[in-house]
């Protein structure tokens, strides 16, 4: 009995490690939005949102950057989106034993944390160097192949969520599987599809390394999607590197916008699920 | 049989109309059934069709690099992977220095995510309070919503100097004269270089084993640690003897997933780097990785050979990643069979 208090000893200090790591790991959070608080609020006026992004040593705004970035990251999701849904769909609802919808699972989640500046490559090499020259479009289409796995991933995760009774008694009035999958299953899954959907979203829109040398970036005005675009994380990537007071500020604005949107768009993705669960 | 006649034209009056509204009515069924027969053999095959293409983008993906890559392993051989050299001007390239500083900044940034991840998986399954648990099991996974150019742009502007100031001379001249660590901690302290990329790294692949271990953590039957707990072991000891070994595979899956996402990681260590294309012995030096090579030099490259040097190193990432996510996919795979059996 002698051992009892180095044990009690023992535990107090390993459980009060576990305590200290939980804080230093929380820590980081409200560091890094207090500093984008710090240094990017002040810089956030009108200005950002209506003016184009300045040459060097003068004021301006982000409204190409951020007028690109949304144009790229709409079409991205509009063509990752359904592809990654239909994917999805096949590995809860049809494969769901087969071999294929195992080694699509598989590479799925290894897809899922690639890292994003080979897609970018392969972007490059399959749409840029054929096409002679950077645009929007292979930006879009760099996005695109990161929403599918994102997308793919919940798909198959809610729809395994809808309970099967459901899909039988969707049956057992006659209808066929196509139609017991979509007129059921994604209504019941609806919240959850959502889900998928602004996950995506959010993981793309702070996307950097995919564009670097897919849109490249514009200094200028364009919605041309054939020529060079303009993007918010490429525009922060290019101004915060810059020597110049002007640049560094619009920088940590951007920087700023793009978190909040960012972490807003997860908070709300979280919540739909916690509901979709609790259903 | 003279009263069954009218009987059977009765019965047959009947039977004509049915016959024939019930053979219409067939027809009509039979060609709604077809038709649903089409677009449910349509649907399937779209679906599945889909499922095919992810596998085709990963063929995609892995073609295009070797293919753009064959120039530059045709000219430098094998030795492209030990080469410390990298330079555009004689055109003479060499992945060694990207490869390595890849590999020290992910060592760095799993020696310390991977303990402090596993504490807090221990205290979010263990020790916190119910109410507390979502909220701050949120707080952590919204570290890894940050997108990874914030921080870069925190830990150029914020991080580095307050490293450079505080922890950097503190290590030197703690370190000086202890025989290992004095090279590892040797030279000036720009702030900027492998430690700090890995510090960063570190913190960015913390969400992620952090969420898996507290994940695989709750995999663990209650009756297990209740049985420990009740011959009167510590939660210590119920960790370290029930919940770990039980969770070993899926720990060792988590780790790894970090690990792979920390070796892809390529805008937050691009800032902080330092992009300096040499292997040194002291962590505060700067150097670079294969990612942050990729990102700063790729638009930049003139020439084919040096493009395809670039897309070989896109493919030695490529190829590390996947082996180290697929061994990660295959821990956690290990584990839930475990837990469904």
């Amino acid at each position: 009995m002698s051992f009892y208090p180095a044990r009690r000893r023992r535990n107090a200090l390993w459980m009060s490690l576990s305590v200290v790591s939980t804080l230093v790991g929380l820590c980081w959070l409200f560091l890094i939005l207090a500093v984008l608080f710090w240094e990017g609020f002040d810089g956030l006026s009108l200005a950002v949102f209506t003016e184009m992004t300045p040459p060097p040593g003068s004021a301006g705004g982000l409204l190409n950057a951020i007028v690109g970035s949304l144009i790229m990251t709409v079409i991205g999701v509009a063509v990752g989106a359904p592809l990654g849904l239909l994917a999805g769909t096949y590995l809860a609802e049809y494969g769901r034993h087969e071999k294929l919808a195992l080694v699509v699972r598989f590479i799925n989640d290894i897809l899922l944390s690639a890292p994003s500046i080979v897609v970018g490559l392969f972007i490059y090499q399959v749409v840029v160097a054929p096409m002679g020259h950077f645009s929007g479009i292979a930006g879009a289409l760099a996005l695109a192949v990161l929403v599918v796995p994102v997308v793919l991933r919940t798909t198959e995760d809610m729809l395994n969520l809808v309970p099967n009774t459901l899909r039988e008694a969707g049956a057992a009035l006659g209808m066929p599987r196509s139609l017991v999958i979509r007129r059921i299953g994604y209504r019941a899954a609806r919240a959850g599809l959502v889900t998928g959907v602004l996950l995506a979203v959010a993981r793309v829109s702070g996307e950097t390394a995919p564009l670097l040398f897919t849109a490249l970036n514009n200094q200028f005005w364009s919605t041309n999607l054939n020529g060079e675009m303009s993007s918010l994380p490429a525009v922060i990537f290019q101004f915060a590197l810059s020597p110049y007071k002007e640049w560094q500020q619009l920088a940590w604005t951007g920087a700023l916008i793009i978190t909040l949107a960012v972490l807003a768009m997860s908070v709300t993705a979280r919540a739909l699920t916690a509901r979709a669960i609790k259903r | 049989m003279t009263y069954g006649s009218p009987k059977d034209a009765s019965m047959s009056e009947i039977a004509i109309p049915e016959i024939n509204s019930s053979t219409q009515a067939t027809r009509a069924r039979i060609e709604v059934t077809r038709g649903f027969a089409v677009s449910d053999g349509l649907f399937r095959r779209l679906t599945q069709g889909a499922a095919v293409f992810v596998l085709v983008l990963l063929g995609g993906v892995i073609v295009s690099l070797i293919q753009g890559s064959i120039p530059a392993f045709e000219k430098f051989g094998l030795g492209f992977f030990t080469t410390e050299v990298w330079n555009p001007v004689t055109e003479k390239f060499g992945a060694g220095a990207a490869i390595y500083g890849t590999v020290v900044t992910s060592l760095i940034a799993m020696a310390i995510a991977v303990p402090i991840g596993l504490g807090i998986a221990v205290f979010l399954t263990e020790l916190c309070p119910i109410s507390l648990r979502r909220p701050i099991g949120i707080a952590i996974e919204l570290l890894a919503g940050i997108p990874s150019i914030i921080y870069g742009i925190w830990g150029l502007f914020v991080f580095a100097p307050f490293l450079q100031q505080y922890i950097q001379p503190w290590l030197i001249s703690i370190f000086g004269s202890v025989p290992i660590f004095s090279t590892l901690f040797s030279g000036a302290p720009y702030g900027i270089g492998m430690l700090t990329a890995g510090l960063i790294l570190a913190i960015m692949v913390l969400p992620f084993v952090t969420a898996i271990s507290r994940d695989v953590f709750e995999t663990v039957p209650p009756m297990l640690k209740e049985s420990a707990y009740g011959i009167g072991c510590t939660t210590w000891e119920v960790i370290k003897n029930v919940v770990i070994p039980y969770t070993r595979v899926g720990v060792i899956g988590g780790v790894m997933l970090g690990l792979g996402r920390a070796l892809g990681e390529t805008m937050a260590v691009t800032f902080v780097i330092g992009n300096a294309h040499k292997i040194s012995a002291s962590l505060l030096a700067p150097g670079t990785t294969i990612s942050a090579t990729i990102a700063n030099e790729f638009t930049e490259a003139v020439g084919d050979l040096y493009t395809s040097s670039l897309i070989a190193l896109g493919l030695i990432l490529f190829i590390i990643t996947f082996i180290v996510l697929a061994f990660a996919r295959l821990m956690l795979l290990r584990l839930e069979q475990k837990a469904a059996r």
